[in-house]
């Protein structure tokens, strides 16, 4: 310690060169993570191979129809007809890459995948005509970051808010409202998605039930963001309805658990003020499993995502794996679960920055 | 065994516990019963739709939702022949039968639907049946005249050209007291009406059977959807499913889970390290993306989902609170003592480790049903639910198809979201209280 106060400078460095370190050993090991996640995804997306089966039937008949179809064919003989439709299937079969073997193309997937080079799409476009898996995708994470960023922050803000107001209050009637309440979150956010949509849709038709900005869009920045704004109520109320309780239920034992330490007994017994106790000796020290906690709640939402949008027809993500999957779109599927992928790796990645840099432990580290 | 029977005691001072756990035994009462009376493949069969259901209105609310706001909405009437007031008269080469098909209708609403059902029984020539209704003011109204051949059903609400003649619907025109009237201002008239069936049958062992239903607009205790399926079905036979789902998956996942925490804890080194290595691939892993494309691309049976969440509940982040709880008992003097008498590898692991880590489980346990239990849910709300099983997310899916909010079936959403919710609430509390008695970080609290 007297070593470290003397020569700061030194001690800076070594922290910073023992947090780089550990930095690049958990980049390569997410990484990692990310490459088996992603083949496994590739795995099971294309069925071991029989989607490209199921292709390859589907392009035969599409091809087959479009021939007999077309009234410039109509003269020629049979075998001629059938001789075209074998040419252009095989055309498309070798756009498609399909007649290598599944496992030479799986890593082909693989390689474009973890190189977000997302190939296009073979049935869906986005809504401005690209066919690029990457167009499709980066139109609607804007969507999903903006209604789960909101809904997020509001609770995680709101809750430790009010946890720690409770747990200066423990046992008062709002605390035990709040226990008594805790429960009602074992329901997930769609169902009180419905409910809200129920009574403020359609009993009380005062909010829009569904998607993201009025029909047709409303000109003019400050009309579409009120638009905007008022489609998210709903979708963020739900999120909010089923979070809180169990959030502020779960902070505020945490409070109480830290805030029984003997150096905050200490403080208060110094007669330090109550603001001060708690940013300085309840909230600093817990900083790190709070911010775990936040991101943990990150990672569980993302997953629950497709259900809320489906249900409120926002059109985010996870409305577009659904759709996709309903199109049986491979690219788009793999796209989209990629994407998750990422944003999962890359929320426990920030995770563990945060990590290294408000626990000393994790700085110091052993030698 | 001391501490199980402790933590009872006090459990029976927390109310949210008893009600938790009487929320249970109601629904596993429920489920009981149901898998008592509706045998599996009964259900199963009925659930698929068809002419099980012919007698049931279509889309109708439970009689007494209605009933409690203080409504007389009518329920489905069925009216069949009155033996006794059939006359027959032989004349040459055939008989003529009349059947009178009276009723009494008292209710505020028109009826939904109008059906008569008819049967004949004859070698070679079909009857022939004329059909007249009769109002309570005396009234009568020709139907029409049919051939039956075979069973026959004839639909009185989808007569055009009675339609045309009454200038409403025919079972709103039928039933009105003013038939001059626009038809937005008809009133229903209240008394005895009559479908009188005049039918004359060319041989003398023919039979006829005529029966008319009323079909109401509210329908028994749960309603029907727009197959005319009783939503009772599928409320009832929803419970053991939803029960049996929540706690495989969660006895799957969870018992998985500790005994791989538990054996990475122990064996340490490799085992360990690829142990976390696959908890860490399976958290990038998003669950539902992966549940709904194994639901599309390759099947939506249960057991197909309930095996696929138990796979990858394996490795879930729960392990590493295992770890992190398991880690000190390793060093535990009595896990010394075991090791130093020759106990096996397994016996300390599944005899010695685990049940020392037990009570903190359970909590999680219970809470963790409703999860599964909503995720099921979730799946069929997304149309991924078993094709054939019906079950409470299967209703919300036809209702949210059939945009039964819009139309004002609110029933039709109400009803499974109630018992999902009391599912939910139920485990839910008994959970949160269990975690407060089991859990020593709680208790000083």
């Amino acid at each position: 310690m007297a070593d470290r106060s003397m020569v700061p400078g030194r001690g800076l460095l070594r922290d910073l060169r023992r947090l780089a370190l550990f930095m690049v050993k958990r980049i390569l090991a997410l990484f990692l993570t990310v490459v088996v996640g992603v083949y496994l995804t590739i795995l099971v997306a294309n069925m071991g191979g029989k989607v490209d089966e199921l292709r390859r039937i589907q392009i035969e008949s599409t091809v087959a129809e479009e021939v007999r179809a077309n009234p410039d064919f109509n003269d020629m003989s049979s075998q001629e007809r059938n001789e075209m439709i074998n040419e252009r299937v095989q055309l498309e079969v070798d756009r498609l890459n399909l007649d290598e073997p599944f496992i030479w193309r799986s890593f082909d997937y693989l390689n474009q995948a973890i190189w977000l080079n997302l190939g296009r799409a073979e049935q869906m476009s986005s809504d401005r005509g690209s066919r690029d898996v990457y167009d499709i995708i980066g139109e609607r994470l804007p969507a999903t970051i903006l209604l789960f960023g909101t809904a997020n922050l509001l609770i995680f803000f709101s809750s430790v808010f009010i946890a720690l107001r409770l747990s200066r209050r423990y046992g008062s009637p709002a605390d035990r409202a709040v226990i008594g309440l805790a429960p009602t979150s074992a329901a997930p956010a769609w169902f009180y998605g419905i409910f809200l949509i129920l009574f403020f849709a359609f009993i009380a038709p005062i909010l829009p039930a569904g998607g993201m900005v009025d029909v047709p869009p409303p000109q003019g920045m400050a009309a579409y963001g009120l638009s905007v704004l008022k489609h998210m109520v709903l979708p963020v109320l739900a999120m909010f309805m089923s979070q809180i309780f169990i959030s502020i239920y779960s902070w505020r034992t945490f409070f109480l658990i830290h805030s029984s330490e003997d150096y905050v007994e200490m403080a208060r017994a110094k007669g330090l003020p109550e603001g001060r106790v708690e940013r300085r000796y309840i909230l600093r020290p817990t900083l790190a499993p709070i911010v775990t906690s936040f991101l943990l709640m990150l990672i569980g939402l993302w997953s629950g995502a497709i259900i809320l949008e489906s249900v409120f027809n926002w059109p985010g993500l996870g409305t577009l794996l659904f759709e996709a999957i309903g199109h049986r779109d491979t690219p788009v599927i793999i796209g989209g679960v990629v994407i998750f992928a990422y944003l999962l790796a890359l929320t426990v990645f920030i995770l563990d920055i945060l990590y290294a840099i408000l626990d000393p432990r994790v700085r110091v580290g052993p030698e | 065994m001391n501490r199980w029977a402790e933590g009872l005691y006090q459990l029976r001072q927390y109310p949210s516990a008893i009600a938790g756990a009487l929320l249970i035994l109601l629904l596993v009462l429920l489920s009981l019963y149901t898998v008592i009376t509706i045998p599996y493949s009964q259900a199963i069969e009925q659930w698929r739709g068809g002419e099980v259901w012919e007698r049931n209105p279509v889309n109708a609310g439970p009689v007494w939702a209605d009933r409690l706001t203080g409504g007389n909405l009518p329920a489905t009437q069925t009216v069949k022949t009155d033996e006794s007031a059939i006359s027959s008269k032989d004349f040459n080469g055939g008989r003529r039968v009349s059947m009178p098909l009276t009723f009494d209708y008292d209710a505020d609403g028109f009826p939904s639907e109008l059906n008569v059902f008819l049967s004949a029984e004859y070698e070679e020539t079909a009857p022939f049946v004329r059909l007249t209704w009769r109002t309570p003011d005396g009234r009568t109204i020709p139907l029409g005249n049919h051939q039956i051949t075979g069973d026959r059903r004839i639909s009185i609400s989808q007569d055009w050209d009675l339609q045309r003649r009454l200038d409403a619907l025919p079972h709103v025109g039928l039933f009105a007291d003013e038939p001059a009237a626009q038809p937005a201002q008809r009133e229903v008239q209240k008394g005895t009406y009559g479908l009188q069936v005049d039918a004359i049958l060319f041989e003398d062992d023919a039979e006829l059977d005529a029966e008319l239903v009323v079909y109401g607009q509210v329908h028994g205790l749960a309603g029907t959807d727009h197959q005319r399926r009783s939503l009772l079905l599928a409320l009832l036979w929803g419970t053991p499913i939803a029960l049996a789902f929540g706690l495989l998956a969660t006895v799957g996942t969870t018992v998985t889970t500790l005994v791989i925490a538990a054996v990475g804890v122990w064996y340490r080194g490799w085992v360990d390290a690829v142990i976390q290595r696959l908890t860490e691939v399976n958290m990038i892993l998003p669950l539902l993306p992966i549940l709904v494309m194994v639901g599309t691309l390759y099947s939506t049976s249960i057991w197909i989902m309930l095996g696929v969440v138990i796979l990858l509940g394996i490795f879930s982040a729960g392990i590493k609170m295992y770890r992190a709880m398991l880690l000190p008992i390793r060093e535990a003097p009595y896990i010394e003592a075991a090791r130093s008498y020759g106990a096996s590898n397994s016996r300390i692991v599944m005899r010695y480790m685990i049940p020392r880590v037990l009570p903190v489980l359970i909590p999680n346990f219970v809470t963790l049903i409703p999860t599964f239990v909503f995720l099921e849910a979730s799946l069929a709300l997304l149309g991924l639910g078993d094709p054939s099983l019906p079950t409470w997310g299967k209703i919300l899916n036809d209702a949210q198809d059939q945009s039964a909010l819009y139309h004002g079936f609110f029933y039709w959403v109400l009803e499974p979201a109630v018992l999902l919710m009391l599912t939910g609430l139920g485990f839910a509390m008994l959970g949160f209280a269990l975690d407060r008695v089991f859990n020593p970080r709680l208790r000083s609290i």
